[in-house]
Formats: C-alpha cells, structure tokens, sequence
C-alpha cells in the first residue's frame, strides 16, 4: 500500500515538457488502436449486416433485379461498400454514449490537452473500423466474382472516398452521442435517420423505375450521390464532377459538426 | 503554463491558497445547485466538503475543476483564474470522480500509460511511470488485467493512481470511499493522508460524517446549495454547543413518547438513532438535561444508558441543517 517513500519516489520524476495537439490526438489514436485489441468482437456487429445484405441480394434479388446475380454484384458491390461505412458511424455514436456515461471523459476534460484531441482518436478507430470492414466486404465481394475493372488504383481511390465519407458521417453520430445518454437510444435514432437515406438511394436498385417524385429525392440523396461516384471510381470513367457532388456531404457535415462538437463537449 | 514547476504554481498570484473562491454559483433551470459559495482552502491541507445528496457538492467540485463553468462568481486555483486559465488550472490539479473515470476494455497498464503520454512522458517513460504508479498502489499483479475484471477498491486505487501521472498541486476526489467496503475503504483514507503528508492539496467530497472528521483539517457543510458552516470538526462541534443529552431507553415501544417529551421541554429537534432505541438532543445547559430526565422517569419511562457530552459530527449536521445525516454514516461508527 502506498507510503511516504514511494510517494516521495513518484513525485520526484520531473513534469515531462507539454505534448502538442497532435501528439494528444495520436494518444487517443492508440487508445482506438487498443480496442481493437480488447474488444475484437466489434468487427463482428460491423460486417455481419453488410455481408448478409451482400449475399440476400446477389444471390435472391440479383436475378429478377439485373439478369443475374453476377452482372448484379458488379452494379451492388460498390453500393454496399457507401452502406457499410455509413451505419458503421452509428457504432461509434454509441460507443461516446457509452464513454461520457461513465465519467472517463471528465478526466479527459480536466487534462491540459486539446479538447478535440479525445474526438481526432474517435476518428482515427472510426477510420481503422471502416477500412478493415470495406476490405472484408471487398474480399467477399471478389470471391463471388465482382471485378474492380479499374483496377487496384480505382480500390484505393474508392477506399479514399469511403474514408471522406466515413468521416463526414462520422461527426453526426458523435453529435447524437455527446446529446444523448443512453447508447441505445443513440442506435434507434441513428438508423431511423439512416434508413430512408439508404434505401431511398440508388445502393440497391437503379432509380429509373422509381415514380417520379421519389426519383427526384433519390437522385439528390447524398448517399446516391456518394454511390454514384463510388462506381465510378471503381468501374473507371468516375467524372470530377461527380466526386466533387459526393463530397459535399462529408465537407458540409465536417464543417458544421465539428465546431458544434467542440461547443456541446466544452458546455457540458 | 508554467512547465518549470512541479506543482503549477505561477511565480505570481496568491501565494497561500490553493483554492479561493467567491459568490460561486450554479443554475440548472430553475434549480440553483450552487447558490453563492466562499471557499478559502490553504495549500497543502486536507479539506472537506460535507452534505446530503443533491446539496451542491459535486456542482461545486466540478466547477473548481474546470468542468463546468460557473453562471457567477469566481475563484482561483493554485493562482490560476478558472474561467481565465482553465488551461492554466488544468496542468496544475487532478479530479478522481465520484464514477470510476478508467476506460474499463483496457488494462490497468494500459489506462496509465494513456494518461502518462497525454501529460508528456514518451515511450519507455510512460511505462516506467505507469510500473511506478501500479506498484505504489499494489496493483503491479493486476497490471495486465482488464479493468473490467477489477473489484470496486481495485477500480479506486487505480483512478487515484490515474490522478497521479504528474503530482498535482490540488487533488480533487469527489466522494472518494462511496461505495467501497470498510477495508478498502481504510485504504483509501491511508492514501488520502499519505498524499497530504506529501504536500498534496486535497479537496474531498463526503456525506460520510466519520469521514470528514477522520481526514479533514477543516469541514465546509453545504446543503441546498449554500454553506451553512465551516470550521474544524472541533469547532463545528463546539458551535452547536457541548450540552448534548443522549439517553437509550429499555423499552423501544416507548421512544416515540420520550421523543416528544425531550422536544417539548428542551425545545430543540430529538434525532433518532438508527438502531432505534437511543436520542440525542441539544439541552443548552445541564439543569434543563435534568430537568428533562425527570420528566422522562415521571413519566414512567426507563432508561438504560444517558449522558451528556460533545455532539457528534452527524448531530452537528442534524442541528446545521435539520435533517439527519446519511444512514451509511450512522453504520460508519459515529459515536453516539
């Protein structure tokens, strides 16, 4: 048990000199890194959903819906990918309920740090989570016969995008985690909100059979948009328009949530 | 911030206290938890903020600690102005919550080495600090544990060792022992003092009245609020006077009509004990005692056991605030 000469000893180790905000935001980056480590079952929850979806879809729908399962996974694969990474931020919303309920980030706001630094780590799990869940999906997908015909360089593009957007959505769910205590309520609401804007798009099936008012909503749905330029760069003749459209989205949410993440953090 | 200094101290600011405080106040609604609170804590002591649930405790604790923002009023730290420099005051306390504040997926190691690096220290450092830290607390076995296998002492002495990473100049713990066994529970008072021998500032929250007057130097009782006394335990006891009458009756049944009595004729509040069967009430002086035991033997009333002497902390805080203490602290083996 503690005694004056090991407290003695601990408190004659100097102050180390003031980390900077990027060392902070590696920190909690690390910390992300470790739960990955402690907690690998969350891989589990985040590609069981896409994986199912990918095959009910090629395999029941893919027929009626495009000729053949086959010419229907090159047209879905991509689509699943912007699905996957877009409900994966919901986890994350849960996963800061789940935090702020339980007192750890008061230390962290009682630390002289970068107040976003706790929210960069959150970020950089997000981004590792989304990577490893497209790559598990891509690998299922190239099983089955998908073909990137762009080749690796259009992947990695892909990949690229999907991090922007993973990132985007990203600071919507840690809005609704720094709001709401309960991690759960966190979920329902995130995929209430979420299912529309990914069923009403153009994921699963091309819109041109749509009535003409939903067609409206699903070509300017930022999910269709991001799909759209998904394929794009996957299939090759992704235009820059098209990526400049898909990339509204991420900029605008990141532009507006991040500030409000910092003022709702700081308030509490 | 002044990283030179172990402790935080700016070379400027007042040299003596480690926490001042003036008209601090805190709304939520309509509900004013902080209602205009002065707190004057030298450097180095062991001070005590004592109250029921809800009486403002943890608000205040909370806003001396950066972590929420006071709606008036202001108040300094280590020299360092709250809302000015919370910077300033963060680098130079430490809070240990009332709710365990570790990330519980990871290890014990693995939660310090997090604060370690957050503070500055790199690489091998941070693990030779977290070793040291681990090994000061007696966790070292436990080091590659998951903090969710932790028993609630375990899970204590690991936030106060996370409090720690760097000495600070304040310690806040808000309700340190809630919720601990009485063996971890002594641990933890061990630490508290062995780190204010060690020229830690603590500042604690309690509704444990043993616990106040077993650590503190000086207590500051809240309740709605407000500061209603502050003072040593001695003094406090000292305020409500030395002419405290307890009598324990041998026959339960009749505790209701000794009661009433007791309140009639010495005018002041009886409090009850929790094992039923004794009360204790403030007689002002020994002739109105004796003339009260009188009227109890009239009225044909038996007693086993009276006395008359110094209150107890938790009759202090009845006779403070009108309400008895907390039943836990009864159990917590106040005198009677």
């Amino acid at each position: 048990m503690i005694d004056s000469t090991s407290l003695q000893r601990l408190q004659s180790v100097a102050r180390p000199k003031t980390p900077s905000a990027l060392s902070n935001a590696l920190v909690f980056g690390w910390r992300a890194v470790l739960k990955f480590k402690h907690v690998p079952e969350q891989l589990f929850d985040l590609v069981m959903t896409p994986i199912m979806f990918t095959l009910l879809f090629t395999f029941v729908f893919g027929g009626a819906l495009a000729g053949s399962p086959g010419e229907y996974l090159q047209f879905f694969l991509p689509g699943i990918l912007v699905q996957t990474v877009v409900f994966n931020a919901v986890y994350s919303g849960m996963g800061l309920s789940t935090d702020l309920g339980k007192g750890l980030f008061d230390r962290f706001r009682s630390l002289p740090i970068w107040s976003l630094s706790p929210f960069a780590g959150l970020m950089v799990g997000d981004i590792l989570r989304h990577l490893i869940a497209a790559s598990i999906i891509l690998t299922i997908g190239l099983i089955l016969g998908y073909r990137p015909e762009a080749g690796i360089l259009g992947v990695l593009a892909a990949f690229a995008m999907l991090i922007a957007i993973g990132f985007g959505m990203g600071w919507v769910f840690i809005v609704l985690g720094l709001l709401i205590r309960t991690p759960t309520t966190v979920m329902t609401l995130g995929f209430t909100f979420l299912f529309p804007l990914v069923f009403a798009s153009n994921i699963m099936v091309d819109p041109g059979t749509m009535p003409d008012w939903l067609r409206a909503i699903v070509e300017v749905n930022p999910v269709s948009l991001m799909t759209t330029a998904l394929r794009g760069l996957m299939a090759g003749g992704a235009t820059l328009g098209q990526v400049v459209l898909a990339l509204i989205a991420p900029v605008a949410l990141t532009a507006i949530l991040a500030p409000t993440t910092l003022w709702l953090y700081l308030r509490r | 911030m002044n990283d030179t200094s172990p402790m935080g101290v700016p070379s400027t600011g007042l040299a003596q206290s480690a926490i001042s405080a003036r008209g601090l106040v805190k709304t939520f609604g309509k509900l004013r938890a902080v209602d205009g609170i002065d707190l004057d804590v030298p450097r180095g002591m062991i001070f005590a903020i004592l109250g029921p649930n809800g009486a403002g405790k943890t608000t205040l604790m909370r806003m001396l600690a950066t972590l929420s923002r006071p709606d008036a009023g202001s108040a300094t730290v280590m020299g360092h102005d709250l809302v000015q420099a919370p910077h300033a005051v963060r680098a130079a306390i430490a809070m240990t919550g009332q709710f365990a504040s570790l990330d519980e997926d990871l290890t014990g190691r693995e939660n310090l080495v997090l604060l370690a690096r957050l503070w500055g220290f790199r690489g091998r450092a941070a693990k030779a600090r977290s070793d040291d830290l681990l090994a000061a607390f007696g966790l070292s076995e436990a080091a590659t544990k998951q903090v969710r296998d932790y028993s609630g002492g375990m899970r204590r002495r690991l936030d106060i060792a996370a409090s720690l990473v760097i000495t600070p100049g304040v310690l806040f713990l808000d309700e340190p022992t809630t919720g601990l066994d009485p063996n971890a529970r002594k641990d933890v008072w061990g630490m508290i003092r062995g780190l204010a021998e060690a020229g830690v500032t603590i500042l604690l929250t309690t509704q444990y009245l043993e616990e106040a007057d077993q650590l503190a130097a000086r207590i500051a009782v809240i309740d709605h609020g407000r500061k209603i006394a502050e003072g040593t335990s001695r003094e406090l006891k000292a305020a409500t006077g030395s002419g405290f009458l307890h009598v324990a009756l041998a026959d339960v049944a009749r505790l209701d009509q000794a009661a009433t009595i007791l309140e009639r004729r010495l005018e002041h509040p009886v409090q009850r004990s929790a094992e039923g069967a004794e009360l204790s009430v403030l007689a002002g002086t020994a002739k109105a005692a004796n003339e009260a035991l009188a009227e109890l033997v009239a009225a044909g009333i038996e007693l086993s056991d009276f006395s008359m002497g110094q209150p107890s902390l938790e009759e202090v805080f009845f006779a403070l605030t009108g309400q008895p203490g907390l039943g836990e602290s009864r159990k917590g083996g106040d005198k009677p």
